[in-house]
């Protein structure tokens, strides 16, 4: 594993991608259904590209397969916002405009870098990041601005969600905040939503220190591949 | 590039202008501009590009491009995917699009079109030509595609989604 911040990056896009994968059949709409499992897709395809780069082509982590399931959870790097239970609609889209907002100038910034291979990759994905952040900033409008249901599970779902926001804003991330700051009250205002009360962040993920979440996660992702190692079809 | 190598260029896209997209048939893989070029060397390259990260058309793309290299004696060239530039659907050729809206789906915008807001707008109906329309969802049957209906003819139908 030679490059930290492309593990980092393939980790959130296959991890999130995976939960979002979980809404297959199960979303309240089919239109619904579709634009989550086609973020899901894009983010797995994102994490393919980030994964092979953060291959080394010779040990045990040969190549993007090989990280994606034969790692164990504490050797996963993604951040602990992608790895939370779907709960219910609104908090997966509370955990994917938070995501997406915060996903879209990293890649920007990446894309601007000096590695040309991630700059490749970051500009690729960051069109297709722009139309996440859109498509979940709408819905957080149409939530919040809707009936006091939805209002009240939207207001939950950011609640739940924000814990784990600080995280994403480590090390040479923190430049980042006010941009995604202004960007996330500028949709909460449109919405009529509250920002979040602040609370104590949880962090960890970054270095492999993981919720209690992740390793259910990963049994399902990594079954196959594991029983049946170097199965081809 | 010498002449041998812009005859083998031509050869290649000429090739590849008759293989059709597996997902939408009626335009082909030069035609919606994955195929982005042809390297002289030893061996010659075929260069194309995904179109979104995660299309799982992508497999089926890189086998039949080889297959079509390989049906007319060109073993030897290597398909390589590249992601930069990164694909733009301003690299839909003209005719591709024409293509794509006979078949019932509304074109991405040209990048003119685009630089004036026009891919903002509502979708032109690719069955009755309505500007009337209202989109259902931004994501479709494909990762490049949003679902639209139209308010007129009560048809829906896909949008090329413009990046």
């Amino acid at each position: 594993m030679q490059n930290d911040l492309a593990l980092c990056l393939g980790d959130d896009a296959l991890i999130l991608g995976h939960r979002l994968s979980e809404w297959c059949g199960h979303a309240p709409t089919l239109e619904v259904d579709l634009a989550l499992t086609n973020i899901g897709l894009d983010l797995l395809g994102q994490a393919q590209f980030f994964l092979a780069a953060a291959a080394d082509g010779a040990s045990e982590w040969r190549d993007a397969d090989a990280l994606a399931y034969r790692r164990t959870e504490d050797e996963f790097r993604n951040c602990l916002l992608a790895e939370q239970p779907n709960g219910d609609f609104a908090r997966t889209i509370a955990r994917q405009f938070l995501f997406s907002a915060w996903q879209e100038p990293v890649l920007r910034e990446l894309a601007g870098g000096a590695d040309q291979a991630l700059a490749a990759i970051a500009a690729k994905s960051g069109k297709e990041v722009a139309y996440h952040a859109s498509f979940a900033a709408g819905w957080v409008i149409r939530l919040g601005d809707g009936t006091a249901e939805s209002h009240r599970r939207m207001a939950e779902g950011l609640d739940w969600c924000w814990r784990f926001t600080d995280e994403l804003f480590e090390d040479e991330r923190a430049g980042l905040r006010a941009e995604w700051d202004a960007r996330v009250d500028g949709v909460l205002a449109q919405a009529g939503l509250a920002r979040p009360k602040p609370v104590r962040g949880i962090g960890g993920g970054r270095h492999g220190r993981h919720s209690e979440h992740l390793g259910h996660l990963l049994a399902e992702m990594q079954y196959l591949p594991r029983a049946y190692p170097d199965a081809v079809w | 590039m010498s002449a041998v190598a812009g005859d083998l260029s031509a050869r290649i896209f000429g090739l590849l202008a008759a293989v059709p997209d597996p997902e939408i048939p009626v335009i082909s893989l030069v035609e919606l501009g994955i195929v982005r070029e042809v390297r002289d060397g030893a061996p010659p390259v075929v260069v194309i590009t995904p179109t979104y990260t995660g299309c799982p058309a992508g497999v089926a793309i890189g086998a039949a491009v080889r297959a079509a290299l390989d049906a007319d004696g060109l073993r030897e060239v290597v398909v390589k995917t590249e992601l930069s530039p990164a694909w733009t659907t301003d690299w839909i050729s003209g005719a591709g699009r024409e293509k794509l809206r006979a078949y019932g789906i509304a074109p991405p915008e040209t990048a003119r079109e685009r630089l004036a807001g026009r891919d903002m707008a509502p979708a032109t109906c690719p069955q009755c030509g309505s500007a009337a329309t209202a989109e259902i969802s931004r994501f479709g049957s494909t990762p490049c595609k949003a679902l639209w209906r139209c308010l007129d003819c009560a048809e829906p139908f896909d949008r090329f989604k413009c990046i």
